[in-house]
This record gives C-alpha cells, structure tokens and sequence, in this order.
C-alpha cells in the first residue's frame, strides 16, 4: 500500500525526534479511508523530495499511546518534526498541490 | 475531443458514467484525487439501496457502482478539476496539474460539502475535538463525552455510531423535533448513551488548544449554558458544491445549480447536472444515481442532435 515505513514507541524517538532531516509523521488507521488515499501522495512527495523529508507511519489502532501523546482526534493528521520540535501540522486529505503548499520553507 | 466530461465519482456521476458509457460515448471522469466516491465513502451501513436486503457498506457500494462504469468504458481520472470555461460549443475542463481537457458535452455532478456552523472555532478547533467525519474519527473518542450536532438523518446515524466508541453522546438539536427518518430516530431514541437537547443553539466551542465544551443558547427561552465535552461533531447539513460554475451558470434559491423542469439542463446548453448538486430536498444515493442517468441521457440527446445539425 505505502513505501513509507511504520514507526512505533520503541523507534520514534530516534527515527523522528533525533532524525537530522525534517520527518513528517503520517498518523494513520486501516479502517480509515481517506488516509489509503493520501499515503501514495506521500509517498511521491517522499520519493520527489528525496533528502529533504523523510515520511514515515503511525498506525494509531497499534500505537495508542502515540496517538495519544501527540493528541490525535482526527486521522489522517500528518505532522512535521525538525530538529525533534513539531513545526507544522496537516489534518485531513488534501490533494498533493495542498500539502507541497503546506510543507513550504521545508521541502 | 471528448464527447462527454463527468465531473464527480459519487453515485450521481458514476452512474452518468454507466449510462454514457453504454451509450458508446467514451466517458472521462474525474474524481476527486483524495476525496473521490463521495459522501457514501464516509458511510458504515447503507440499508436503504435497492437491491442489497442485507445492506452494504458505503465505500463498498461505491467500488461497485465504480467497477460498472469501468465494465462498460468509463474512463475514471483521479484529478481534481480547478477551472471550466463552459463559454462556447466546447467545452474545457482544466485539471490541477494544468490540463486541459475539451468535450462536447458536460455533467456536473460534484455533489455537497459538509456545512459548517459558521463560529470562527470550529475551524480552529478541527482535528482537535472537532470533527465532521464520525466514521474517520470517532475511533478517538473511546470512552469520551462527545455530542452531534444536527437533526437529521446524518446526526442519527453518527450519534448511533459513535455510541460504539463514546460512553455518552448528546445530540444537540435547535428545534424541538427531527428531521431524521422515523427508524433513524427510534434507533437514536432506544440508545441509552444518547441524550437529546432540544432547542439549543450552539455559539461557541470552548479550548484552547482542543474542544473541551460548546456554549449553548436555548432557542426559545434565551437562556444560555456550558456543556464539558471531550468532542464535537457537526453535522448540520450540506451545501451543494458549486464554487467551479459560479458566474457561468444559474443557481437557485436554495443555491444548488437550476435544472429545466425534471431534466439535468443547466442554463448553458451543453452542460447537464446531477446529483446533490442540483438537489435541495431528497439527497440520497438512490435519486442522485437516477439524477445521473437522467444528466447522460439528456447529454446524449443533445449530443444526436449536434451530429444531426
């Protein structure tokens, strides 16, 4: 479905708090429709901005307590972490051109 | 050149799609690029479709519908339309990444947009306690105090669903009866976690940075009170989705796009609409599919008599 790999509590503090590149964390569920249709998005935004952003998933029905600690209530919720600091925030599908424009100052 | 442009894949537009299809008119159909299917993709049970007497899921109904425009040629595009210039014999349809593409004929199916309650909070709070998408969120609310705001058959069918997650849902409601249909409303009833409240208006929603509470305003004595809550759910309706035609074709009262009589015809010869788009009262799967087939038949006849000229 998506190239993007899985992070879970064990592996998010190294692979997105400590990362040296800007992560943009998909937070995501099977059961949720509109986030099968943003994650190939993601995933040529990922491939097109190759070295600039790294995007990886959260699957919220195995992570609870990452959904929780972030304060996820809606899904798909994309957030960007630079520098292990969250600095922008997405929520909902959006077509591609929305979320380039959003990302803009990071890709 | 096409012969035939679709615009929107929710049952209106993919059943034009089946119809001009089996027409022999090569239909292209664009789909939204992350919402494509419509409002019967946010849907759990749909119980009132013919011919499913067990039921069918919403996004499941949809890959079907689908999967029958495809069978007989409907070629589906997911590509988010930007711009139409609808001025002329042809015309043109420009998509987000720049294309455009021309036809003879077009159906404007691209349905209703969630309405919103028009408090600047909401769109400060979305994604944060507030939501228009139970299916997608209600996940969240486990064990929560949640309320739906809304009156009809969507506010039930949300409230219903949310008592899955949810240990108390109150469904907030201006008036003091429903619109919903009368089985929708007695599921609701019968729901011990649901409680109604009547007459109340809904000015503000409380948080700073998430929904704790909403303001209410009760709409017949004025009073005014405080509900904690831990989510809020709209659903008050829709607005037909018409940004695109603005200014190129006429609209009603009721602000959908006017149609001639029971036929699909805009005010622009050659442009056809269907669906929610052009439906202020019914708005169910069922009459916009019959509203597309309409929209692909009179395009077709307007097509016949194009060649005839």
């Amino acid at each position: 479905m998506s190239e993007a790999i899985n992070v879970g509590e064990q592996t998010f503090e190294k692979v997105v708090l400590q990362s040296e590149i800007p992560v943009l964390v998909d937070f995501w569920a099977a059961w949720c429709g509109p986030c099968r249709m943003v994650a190939p998005v993601l995933d040529e935004i990922a491939k097109e901005h190759e070295g600039k952003i790294r995007i990886v998933k959260v699957n919220v029905d195995e992570e609870p307590a990452l959904a929780a600690q972030y304060r996820i209530t809606s899904i798909p919720a994309m957030k960007v972490f630079k520098g292990g600091e969250e600095v922008r925030e997405l929520i909902g599908a959006m077509p591609k051109q929305m979320i380039e424009e959003q990302l803009e100052g990071i890709l | 050149m096409h012969q035939i442009i679709i615009i929107g894949s929710g049952p209106a537009g993919l059943t034009a799609g089946i119809y001009a299809a089996r027409a022999g008119l090569e239909p292209v159909l664009f789909a939204s690029s992350v919402e494509p299917g419509g409002e019967l993709m946010n849907t759990t049970d749909v119980e009132n479709f013919p011919g499913f007497p067990e039921g069918v899921q919403g996004p499941e109904l949809m890959e079907k519908i689908q999967a029958q425009a495809e069978r007989f040629g409907t070629k589906v595009e997911y590509a988010d339309v930007t711009a139409l210039d609808l001025d002329g014999a042809v015309k043109r349809v420009t998509t987000a990444d720049g294309a455009v593409h021309e036809a003879k004929a077009l159906v404007f199916a691209t349905g209703s947009a969630y309405r919103k309650l028009g408090i600047a909070d909401e769109d400060r709070l979305s994604g944060h306690g507030v939501s228009w998408c139970a299916t997608c969120d209600g996940f969240f609310f486990r064990e929560k105090t949640i309320a739906v705001i809304g009156g009809g058959d969507s506010a039930m069918e949300e409230a219903t669903f949310l008592t899955r997650f949810a240990s108390k849902v109150y469904v907030i409601h201006r008036r003091d009866s429903l619109k919903a249909s009368k089985i929708m409303q007695q599921r609701a009833f019968d729901n011990e976690k649901i409680e109604f409240i009547w007459n109340a208006e809904v000015t503000a929603i409380h948080g700073e940075t998430e929904a704790t509470g909403v303001a209410l305003r009760d709409t017949v004595t004025g009073e005014t009170r405080d509900l904690a809550l831990d989510g809020v759910f709209i659903a008050i309706g829709n607005d037909p989705r018409t940004h695109l035609v603005h200014g190129k074709v006429d609209l009603t009262a009721d602000g959908t796009i006017a149609v001639e009589g029971r036929s699909s015809k805009t005010s622009v010869a050659g442009v056809f609409a269907a669906g929610d788009v052009v439906d202020p009262s019914y708005r169910q799967a069922i009459t916009a599919a019959g509203s597309g087939t309409v929209a692909a038949l009179d395009a077709e006849h307007y097509l016949v008599a194009l060649e005839d000229k």
